[in-house]
């Protein structure tokens, strides 16, 4: 069993290199480039303007500035200010999001209490909440974690109540007939029952996290009370004409979303076990 | 009135798990679509017997094992176990209680717990066993039924005959009085059924516990059945009772005996008048 998991995993391992959907991958993103390259280069083809990639700084020389930003600290202090801003708001919507989402999926009484007013709320874009929540908190840095809160916030309670409540009644009706007890059903069933969803509003919601940051970051000019931030050095790099870092900025954002949704995946691996088989 | 249902349980009082239901009417939604789903339902199951019920879908026996079970309370009449009053007249929901085990249709194993860890739930939510003497018992029980190889597997991990198997094992480590299979082997092909029968013969025979078993499959019905139960359609009321007086230990040479396709020809008349009462009448299936 161990021996053929392990196989498995080599197995992989291996064919990262000559895997056909991977090479088809790479193939896809070296074309994109060798075509934004020319594009640039040349201004445009056959005379006719070449859209978009023909006014964006060639990926040469966003490589060769990418290679003096790395050496600044304060690149490095934007990724640091930005993943910190997601991970609170992020980890606040969770701590928050999934109790709520739960309570209103076992108890009808909350949620008719809780439901329409969180429906009402939930249409309203995070974004439109930058000016009140400039008012409502003491410092910029807390009003950006409030919006990037949001964001998360009403993804991670639909995910966990319809999670719940799409949870099959023969499994409650097993366990019940079995002896469980109201505590033994939520831990034992509704609760890994509704992992699988979890996880789903916790990628969909980080997702929506780094939109609403960086958005958030831009608006606010996170530079006077608070440090920048992604979107803070995308703006101010624009703001200075310097194009190519604007497309630092913006590959570092997916870059940093890539590596958040991939450790959410980790840790749904990790939590859930019965996944695994495929 | 404990005296009276002692007295027409009978046979209850030699062994555990006779079920008596008498004179029960089910109404979903009295008052709105008022569906009448049993109407004045009476039979004497006795301790240890194998209660095969078929009848057309949606007549109304899904709505009887729910009774029992206690998923669903009853409008009228009484269901007793053992000579105590399961549901009836001020008590309209059985409570429910791990000596009367479900077996679904579509199965419920809890995917995210192992077959190992499925089968010592019972025990450990019901506190009469801690966790290592739950999990120690429920890898001998698995491995009795020939499924100590995948003990640890999850049942998205094993074939629906394996899953099967477990869920009965995981029914009977909680050593009820009664085990109600609701179509338990549903969608399985003619083989792995054949092999689930055996299995399943083959635990009756170990522990004689009672079994509420409702099929489609006429030949499963007189296969395993002491009695088998022919359901009309719905309102259901109870048609005919066949009686099979086949010796056991069965096996499946059985299946080609002439006894035995008396029997199912005898049930399947039966089940076919009501099928095409059913049909006709276009009743939409609650299954």
């Amino acid at each position: 069993m161990a021996q053929s998991s392990k196989n498995k995993k080599d197995g992989k391992l291996k064919s990262l290199f000559t895997d056909l959907t991977i090479r088809r991958g790479v193939f896809s993103i070296v074309i994109f480039l060798v075509l934004w390259e020319v594009g640039f280069r040349f201004h445009d083809w056959f005379g006719i303007m070449v859209p978009f990639i023909g006014k964006i700084d060639a990926p040469s020389l966003v490589v060769a500035r990418w290679s003096e930003v790395v050496f600044k600290p304060g690149y490095w202090e934007s990724w640091y200010l930005s993943f910190g801003r997601v991970f609170f708001g992020f980890m606040v919507a969770q701590l928050v999001g999934i109790p709520f989402g739960l309570l209103m999926a076992v108890n009808k009484y909350f949620r008719g209490m809780f439901f329409p007013p969180f429906e009402i709320l939930r249409p309203i874009p995070p974004l439109a909440w930058v000016p009140a929540s400039i008012i409502f908190w003491p410092t910029t840095e807390l009003s950006i974690m409030f919006v990037t809160f949001l964001g998360a916030f009403y993804t991670i309670v639909i995910n966990v109540l319809g999670g719940a409540r799409s949870i099959d009644i023969q499994y409650l009706r097993a366990a019940q007939s079995m002896g469980a007890t109201q505590w033994d059903l939520f831990r034992k069933i509704i609760l890994p029952g509704t992992l699988p969803s979890i996880f789903i509003g916790a990628a969909v919601g980080m997702g929506i996290t780094w939109e609403v940051v960086l958005a958030a970051e831009m608006i606010s000019g996170g530079g006077q009370q608070s440090g920048g931030g992604l979107g803070f050095f995308i703006w101010s790099s624009y703001m200075g004409g310097v194009m190519d870092q604007v497309i630092v900025g913006m590959i570092s954002i997916g870059l940093a979303g890539y590596i958040s949704s991939s450790l959410i995946r980790y840790v749904g691996y990790l939590s859930m076990p019965w996944k695994r088989m495929f | 009135m404990s005296a009276t249902a002692a007295a027409v349980t009978g046979n209850g009082a030699s062994g555990k798990g006779a079920i008596s239901i008498r004179n029960v009417t089910k109404i979903y939604d009295p008052g709105g679509a008022d569906v009448l789903a049993l109407d004045d339902c009476s039979l004497e199951i006795a301790s240890g017997e194998v209660c095969m019920i078929v009848g057309p879908s949606g007549c109304g026996k899904t709505t009887l094992l729910n009774a029992i079970a206690g998923f669903h309370s009853i409008t009228e009449g009484q269901i007793d176990l053992d000579g105590e009053m399961l549901c009836g007249p001020g008590k309209e929901l059985a409570t429910q209680g791990a000596d009367r085990v479900v077996v679904f249709q579509n199965g419920a194993l809890f995917p995210w717990k192992t077959l190992a860890e499925n089968v010592a739930y019972g025990p450990i939510v019901q506190g009469v066993m801690n966790k290592a003497e739950a999990r120690d018992k429920a890898e001998a029980m698995l491995a009795e039924a020939g499924l100590g190889g995948v003990a640890d597997k999850y049942p998205g991990e094993v074939s629906s005959g394996m899953a099967r198997r477990a869920e009965i094992v995981r029914a009977l480590i909680n050593d009820p009085k009664v085990l109600l299979l609701d179509e338990p082997y549903r969608a399985m092909d003619a083989l792995t059924k054949s092999i689930m029968h055996e299995s399943l013969l083959e635990v009756y025979d170990r522990t004689k516990v009672t079994i509420f078993f409702i099929t489609h499959d006429l030949e499963e019905a007189i296969f395993l059945g002491d009695r088998v139960v022919v359901m009309t359609t719905r309102p259901a009321r109870t048609k005919k009772i066949v009686d099979v007086k086949i010796d056991r230990p069965r096996d499946y040479r059985l299946l080609s005996s002439e006894e035995f396709r008396v029997l199912v020809q005898e049930t399947k008349e039966a089940v076919h008048e009501e099928a095409v009462k059913a049909f006709e009448a276009g009743e939409r299936e609650l299954a």
